[in-house]
């Protein structure tokens, strides 16, 4: 676009005629922001015209509908807000649109962030592109797909406990969670407050270094946002990987895992020895604890933060007295997963029960924030399968939800310690689905973390292919 | 642990929730199957472990305690989000 090939608005034009089309056949957008996608793409033309152009100008984005966004409407793939138009804009999203990045669409996702599959959606299932009898993966199944499928450049998305690198590695693209801290929550939905992050999907890891240096940073909104310099993300990508120890965690490769999965994650160790990386076996020994400390925390903080959806000031309004308005509103506008997380939450929160799940909860997560700890000793990163297992038939999981929370067994003990972690491509099983490899760095080291990933990227191919929709 | 259909009446009551007789015996049974589930928890020797309630590294973050208005564009996209008004008020029911 800088030099001047092509402008935002056909670039634009292109893309929304590629959301029309493939769009409802994914079942990836809620809306489609089309007028407003103009407008902002003849801003970023003007823009690009008198010389204030930035890599991200022009170029058209997504964004899951569990963040704010001015104007265009952010359901959470909920009934609850299915006519929400936010009056301002989540702290990432403006910083992107004060480049002119041009925002196209809203994605479909697990109703509030509540899943691992995108079933709960009160607009429906996302489709896998490569599959699509399958999930994409969740809870940012939408913007992993639309990504996916070529239907948005990047997508801005939320992950919990991997919302954003589990459907990455499920639909074959980057997926990247940073430090918590690091990016500004103000504008999410909020999940569960002590671990929500945002964070950038796309094709490339080089395209996440490019989205975080604009996205990262302290924002006074945020009170958990972190004042550390951002650093220049794109500019050290190539920075030496040589030398580098990475920590294969053996707790990683147990039964459950797919042995496509663990021999495609066993390649990409290889490549990264290279590249000049010396693997290590190492340990960190309450990995198993992660998921049921996980489901504690999450619902009691979930379940607190889902009781401002009364829809008293917003929302859709109940019927009756004043508690029979509560409790129509919240009946009717929350699906199934969203009711059961708040029950499970106001249980363990409940009088008698607090010392015993929530409590102990925090205390576990403390085991498994010493455990990366006392990894850093010796290890620089550590490399682990994103997924168990690839991406599997809609409906498949649906009637067990412990089974789809187990889902998340190596993405929630990273979310729980708080530190970076990238979901990348590294290879296809043998029905052609993709899989995922996950590179997790002490908190803060984004840069590091980005680096390994990229050099990655540019000895393998995997990020190159593509679904096959036409 | 058991969890009986009062139980989950009594949790949906407090979460503001109202649920079928299908749907308590559906949540009783998902409940009773998670809960069993995090029972794995006591296995981890957590004595004399301090809770880790964030991990932002920060502590105490304040700012100034002042009114900062709001601009007209977004008050007023503030009140069409109300789902009763009357003139720009709320309209909410009666507490009593």
């Amino acid at each position: 676009m800088q030099d001047k090939k092509i402008s935002s608005v056909e670039l634009t034009t292109e893309y929304l005629a590629r959301n029309a089309k493939l769009g409802p056949v994914l079942n990836a957008n809620i809306t489609v922001a089309d007028e407003a996608a103009l407008a902002m793409a003849r801003a970023a033309d003007a823009a690009i015209a008198s010389g204030d152009a930035h890599p991200l100008t022009g170029v058209p984005f997504g964004v899951k509908d569990a963040i704010c966004t001015r104007d265009i409407l952010s359901t959470g793939s909920a009934h609850m807000l299915d006519s929400y138009v936010a009056p301002y804009d989540a702290t990432v999203i403006a910083r992107l649109r004060g480049r002119h990045g041009v925002l196209v669409s809203k994605h479909n996702c697990d109703g509030f962030g509540h899943g691992a599959s995108n079933e709960n959606s009160h607009f429906g299932p996302v489709k896998n592109p490569w599959d699509l009898t399958r999930v994409p993966g969740g809870s940012s199944g939408g913007s992993a797909a639309a990504v996916a499928a070529d239907l948005c450049v990047y997508a801005i998305a939320e992950d919990t406990g991997g919302s954003i690198r589990y459907p990455a590695s499920l639909s074959g693209i980057v997926g990247f969670r940073p430090s918590y801290g690091r990016n500004s929550r103000y504008g999410i939905m909020p999940m569960a407050s002590s671990l929500d992050v945002v964070g950038p999907m796309a094709h490339t890891v080089e395209d996440i270094a490019i989205l975080m240096e604009t996205m990262a940073g302290l924002d006074p909104h945020d009170a958990t946002s972190v004042p550390d310099v951002v650093p220049a993300y794109a500019k050290e990508l190539d920075g030496p990987v040589a030398g580098m120890r990475i920590g294969i965690p053996k707790e990683y490769f147990g039964d459950g895992i797919a042995p496509d999965v663990a021999a495609a994650v066993q390649g990409a160790i290889k490549e990264m020895e290279q590249l000049g990386c010396t693997v290590h076996e190492i340990s960190l020994p309450h990995t198993n604890y992660a998921i049921a400390t996980y489901y504690v925390l999450v619902p009691c903080e979930d379940s607190s933060n889902l009781a401002r959806l009364d829809g008293m000031r917003y929302g859709t309004r109940g019927t009756g007295s004043l508690n029979d308005t509560y409790i129509s509103a919240r009946n009717a506008g929350f699906p199934d997963e969203v009711k059961r997380r708040i029950m499970i939450g106001t249980y363990a929160l409940s009088a008698g029960h607090y010392e015993a799940y929530y409590r102990k909860a925090q205390q576990v997560r403390t085991r498994i924030i010493e455990d990366f700890t006392h990894a850093w000793k010796s290890v620089d990163m550590i490399l682990t399968p994103t997924a168990p297992i690839t991406a599997f038939k809609i409906g498949e999981k649906a009637a067990d939800p412990l089974q789809l929370y187990l889902a998340d067994i190596f993405v929630a003990p990273s979310s729980l310690a708080g530190v970076p972690a990238l979901s990348v491509p590294c290879g296809f099983d043998r029905d052609g689905l993709p899989i995922g490899m996950q590179l997790i760095g002490p908190r803060m080291a984004e840069s590091r973390v980005l680096q390994l990933g990229h050099q990655y990227q540019r000895v393998t191919d995997w990020h190159t292919r593509v679904p096959n929709l036409d | 642990m058991e969890l009986t259909p009062d139980h989950i009446r009594s949790i949906a009551a407090l979460a503001r929730l109202s649920l079928t007789d299908a749907e308590v015996e559906k949540y009783r049974e998902q409940l009773a199957g998670v809960f069993a589930y995090m029972e794995v928890l006591n296995e981890v020797d957590t004595e004399g472990v301090e809770p880790t309630g964030q991990v932002s590294g920060l502590a105490d973050v304040l700012r100034p305690d002042r009114v900062v208005e709001t601009d007209a564009t977004t008050r007023a996209a503030l009140i069409a989000l109300f789902p009763e008004r009357a003139g720009d008020a709320l309209v909410v029911p009666p507490v009593l």
